[in-house]
C-alpha cells in the first residue's frame, strides 16, 4: 500500500466499496472482460448484506464457472453437468436451514441440464438459482447453446443460427407454484445494479422458504463472440435484449410482502 | 463535491477497459508503458485535479473486482438539539 494511500483511508476518507468478504482473493481464470466476474461479486455482497455467508452452499456448474467454488468463501460442490438443481435439492432437503445456490451457464442449464432444471421448479424446490445466458457455450470454444439468437453465428452454426432460441425465465414463470423469475442484464452501471436488488430479493425468497427462485443475467462472452469487451456490451443491449427482455416474469403473492 | 480517490489492484487487472470508459470524469486511463504480470495493461489513475468523486461506477462494472474506492468523509453534522432529560 502507498503512502498517499495509507494517508488518505487513515485520515479523512471513508472506503466506499472494496471487495466483499463472501469472495476468494483469487483471481478468476474468466476472459477479460467477461460479466462472469461481475456476477460473482455481486452474488458475493448480496451474501455479505444479507449475512448468509456462514450457512451458503454454492453448487458450481460445469462450464466456465467450474471453478467458482474457488472463488467463493462459502461451503461449495460440483455437480455434473447440469445436475446443479439436482444437487441443490438433495442438499436443501438434508440441511433446509442452509442457503442453498445454484450459479448454472446457458449450455449447463438450458441444454443438458433443461430436465433437471424443469423439474426442481416443478416441484417449487426453495432453492436460488442464478442463471448465466450469454448465448453461446463458452468453455468448449463457443458452440451454438439452446438460448443463441437467430442467425447468430458460432463454431456449430457458422452459417447462423436456425430456429428461435429458448427463453428460460418465460419457460419456468408459466409454472403456477414458482416463486422468483426474473431476468435481469449485466452490461451497464444501472442494469447492474437492478441484478443486485434481484439477487438479494431470490435470497430472501430463499430465506423465507417461500419457493424456487430464479435470476437470469443476460452476460457477455467477448471471446467467442469475436468482439472486444465494451463491444460485447452492446451486442447485449443490441441483440439480446430484443430477444430476452428483462423483467419479473414470476413474483408471487407472497414474494411482494416481503 | 465529495473527493474521492480509487486504489486499483493492477496484477488483478486484466485490461478491459470497462472501468475507463464508465468512468464519469474521465481519470481512469489504461496504461501505455506497463504490463502487468500476467500481460495486461491494466487501468491507472490520472487525476492531477483531483476529479475524482468516489463514485465507484468503475468499481460496480470491475469484473475482477481490482477496484477499492476512498471517498471524503462527510463532516458529521453537530447537535442542534440539547440532549432531552431523562
Amino acid at each position: 500500500m502507498t503512502d498517499w494511500l495509507l494517508e488518505a483511508t487513515t485520515t479523512h476518507m471513508e472506503t466506499v466499496y472494496c471487495m466483499p468478504q463472501s469472495l476468494s482473493a483469487q483471481p478468476t481464470h474468466y476472459c477479460p472482460g467477461c460479466t462472469h466476474g461481475v456476477a460473482h461479486r455481486l452474488l458475493a455482497e448480496a451474501l455479505d448484506e444479507l449475512n448468509m455467508r456462514e450457512r451458503a452452499i454454492l453448487v458450481a456448474p460445469v462450464g466456465c464457472a467450474v471453478f467458482a467454488y474457488q472463488y467463493f468463501e462459502v461451503d461449495g460442490c460440483e455437480a455434473p453437468h447440469g445436475r446443479a438443481p439436482a444437487m441443490a435439492t438433495g442438499l436443501k432437503r438434508v440441511q433446509p436451514d442452509k442457503i442453498v445456490i445454484t450459479y448454472q451457464g446457458d449450455g449447463d442449464l438450458a441444454s443438458i441440464g433443461a430436465g433437471e432444471i424443469l423439474h426442481a421448479a416443478a416441484r417449487n424446490e426453495p432453492i436460488t438459482v442464478i442463471f448465466i445466458n450469454n448465448a453461446i457455450y463458452g468453455m468448449t470454444g463457443g458452440q451454438m447453446a439452446p438460448t443463441t439468437l437467430t442467425g447468430q453465428r458460432t463454431t456449430s452454426s457458422p452459417f447462423g443460427r436456425e430456429g428461435e432460441p429458448l427463453r428460460m425465465s418465460e419457460l419456468l414463470a408459466v409454472l403456477p407454484q414458482t416463486a422468483y423469475i426474473v431476468r435481469r442484464s449485466l452490461h451497464t452501471p444501472a442494469h447492474i445494479r437492478k441484478a443486485k436488488k434481484a439477487i438479494l430479493t431470490a435470497l430472501k425468497v430463499q430465506q423465507a422458504g417461500l419457493g424456487f427462485s430464479m435470476v437470469e443475467l443476460l452476460s457477455s462472452c467477448p471471446t467467442n463472440w469475436g468482439l472486444t469487451p465494451p463491444e460485447a456490451l452492446e451486442w447485449i443491449e443490441k441483440h439480446m435484449l430484443p430477444v430476452f427482455p428483462v423483467g419479473d416474469y414470476k413474483v408471487s403473492e407472497a414474494v411482494k410482502e416481503l | 463535491m465529495a473527493k474521492g480517490t480509487i486504489f486499483i489492484d493492477t496484477e488483478r487487472c486484466k485490461g478491459c477497459t470497462l472501468c475507463a470508459l464508465n468512468c464519469p470524469q474521465r481519470v481512469i486511463v489504461m496504461a501505455a508503458d506497463q504490463l502487468n504480470r500476467k500481460g495486461y495493461r491494466p487501468a491507472q489513475l490520472i487525476d492531477p485535479e483531483a476529479r475524482c468523486t468516489g463514485c465507484a461506477v468503475c468499481a460496480l462494472v470491475c469484473p475482477d473486482v481490482c477496484i477499492t474506492v476512498y471517498r471524503e468523509a462527510r463532516p458529521c453534522k453537530e447537535a442542534i438539539h440539547e440532549p432531552r432529560a431523562s
